[in-house]
């Protein structure tokens, strides 16, 4: 099992491990509750240095990152962050990921930790093919630091520089002098920062920052409530929500789709769908009755025959006070299951009663970054 | 502190034996285990169960962990609090956060610990 570099400052702060990803990661310090709070509210800071970065450049990276991908890199200005994905020639997820472009020609992949060596896989075989494209994988030398919440500006700002509060949401800003970039980005749905951070200075940062957001209530943050903080923002974890049995359309992300660039891996699967409709869909549910639907679970929507499938994520929503979940379900052509649906959730063999809803569970009021 | 008043299994639950009836609960470390439990399936009350039967459920955030009772008996009271309260199974354990209480058949009780045996089994991890 590898550990990030900052496992000894968790081991400090009491965090409990458990494994994700091959990975030996907090999951939580004070408990999942007092951390999602924290995030809504004030601010927490999580070690999510398992996840990859790969960077391509070279005057053909454009291009290949155009033929790998269905959203439209060459859209993409500098310091400007978008969600891409890799695709199968069926369409379907090997990964989601953020494409940060550095400068022209310049780009960093993140991406996720279970998947990397297959991505880094498809984009080298995918260079090898095209003269003028370098790819450095950066994930071992590389750590990242999420610090998100309505306090988050401030802190970051004070630790590492008064310009970062001026970045827009998924835009970035790279600090050469540290090595270091800062995106305005995040998976909890709240303003916040992504630091990308070399290895050697990355203990120094998680201090400094824990010691300088103190007082805005930041503190340390695990996988379990990065969990229940993404899913109430209605976004998907790779794996377990998308995977390679999954297309965006299918996902709702047909927005991630650009039909106007050229062609791309996945292209003539997706246009299929897109023109016949799916087989299947991810549906977005609360749960009604008392009880919480957890992966695995099967829900059924109630009046629409043969619509049921797999709970792909579910767990009580903090902020909200009740259960939610994302599910797969079949669907014949056009049926999909429209927001206030009834459904039903089979937990412990009774049926509990859910509603369709749309994403996301969870919207932020305040306006910060954009 | 584990207290010295009642029983314990191997499951991390705990049996408060009285005059006939019995009250479950869960142990600290269970909870701890767990972590913040925000629901608490509980059976109806009249409801008959074999020893090692499961008589319910708790959820906490990150896990569900079902609730087996080591004694035979009939539900005769449920801990209504843990409705709009679950939170209590972590905070008060022993005490505010008990789960059922059972009248009991006579049936069962094997594997039960006694306190010191149950510290001795946390301890050995």
């Amino acid at each position: 099992m590898q550990r990030t570099v900052l496992y000894r400052r968790h081991v400090e702060s009491g965090a409990r491990f458990g494994p994700f990803a091959g990975y030996e990661m907090p999951i939580q310090y004070l408990g999942v509750l007092a951390e999602h709070r924290a995030v809504r509210e004030r601010a927490g800071m999580f070690d999510v240095s398992h996840m990859g970065e790969i960077r391509v450049r070279g005057p053909r990276a454009l291009s290949l990152l155009q033929g790998l991908t269905p959203n439209n890199v060459d859209a993409l200005a500098s310091g400007r962050a978008h969600y891409n994905a890799l695709l199968t020639e069926r369409g379907t997820f090997v990964d989601d990921l953020l494409v940060y472009c550095l400068c022209a020609e310049d780009y960093l992949l993140v991406v996720n930790a279970a998947s990397r060596a297959r991505d880094l896989e498809l984009i080298q075989a995918a260079a090898r093919a095209e003269e003028g494209v370098r790819v450095d994988d950066l994930s071992a030398e590389t750590a990242l630091i999420a610090v998100q919440g309505p306090e988050a500006a401030g802190i970051v700002a004070d630790v590492v520089g008064a310009e970062v509060s001026e970045l827009r949401y998924y835009s970035l800003l790279q600090q050469a002098s540290e090595g270091r970039l800062v995106s305005r980005t995040g998976y909890t749905g709240e303003d916040g920062f992504e630091i990308y951070t070399p290895n050697k200075s990355a203990e120094t940062l998680w201090l400094e920052l824990l010691e300088r957001g103190r007082d805005r209530g930041l503190v340390p943050a695990g996988l379990g409530a990065r969990d229940t903080l993404r899913l109430e923002a209605g976004m998907m974890l790779c794996g377990q929500d998308i995977d390679d049995t999954t297309t965006p359309i299918e996902a709702g992300l047909s927005w991630m789709v650009k039909w106007k660039k050229g062609d791309f891996v996945g292209r003539e699967a997706l246009a299929r769908q897109r023109r016949y409709g799916c087989r299947q869909r991810l549906v977005a549910f609360e749960v009604l009755g008392r009880g919480i639907a957890r992966h695995g679970h099967r829900l059924t929507v109630s009046d629409q025959p043969g619509c049921a499938g797999p709970v792909t994520s579910g767990a009580f929503a903090p902020t909200l006070g009740r259960a939610i979940g994302i599910a797969r379900v079949d669907c014949a052509d056009g049926d999909v299951p429209e927001p206030g649906a009834a459904a039903s959730v089979e937990v412990r063999g009774r049926e509990i009663s859910c509603r369709i809803v749309k994403l996301p569970f969870y919207r932020r009021t305040r306006t910060s970054g954009g | 502190m584990i207290p010295d008043d009642r029983l314990y299994t191997e499951q991390h639950e705990w049996l408060k034996l009285e005059d006939g009836e019995a009250v479950l609960g869960i142990t600290d470390f269970a909870q701890q285990e767990l972590g913040d439990v925000v629901f608490v399936e509980l059976p109806a009350a009249g409801q008959a169960f074999e020893a090692g039967f499961e008589v319910g459920a708790i959820e906490s955030v990150k896990a569900v962990a079902e609730i087996y009772t080591p004694v035979g008996g009939t539900v005769k009271e449920t801990n209504s609090q843990l409705e709009d309260a679950p939170e209590l199974v972590n905070e008060d354990p022993y005490g505010e956060g008990w789960l059922v209480r059972l009248l009991l058949d006579g049936e069962g009780q094997a594997d039960l610990m006694t306190a010191d045996e149950y510290e001795t089994l946390l301890a050995a991890g």
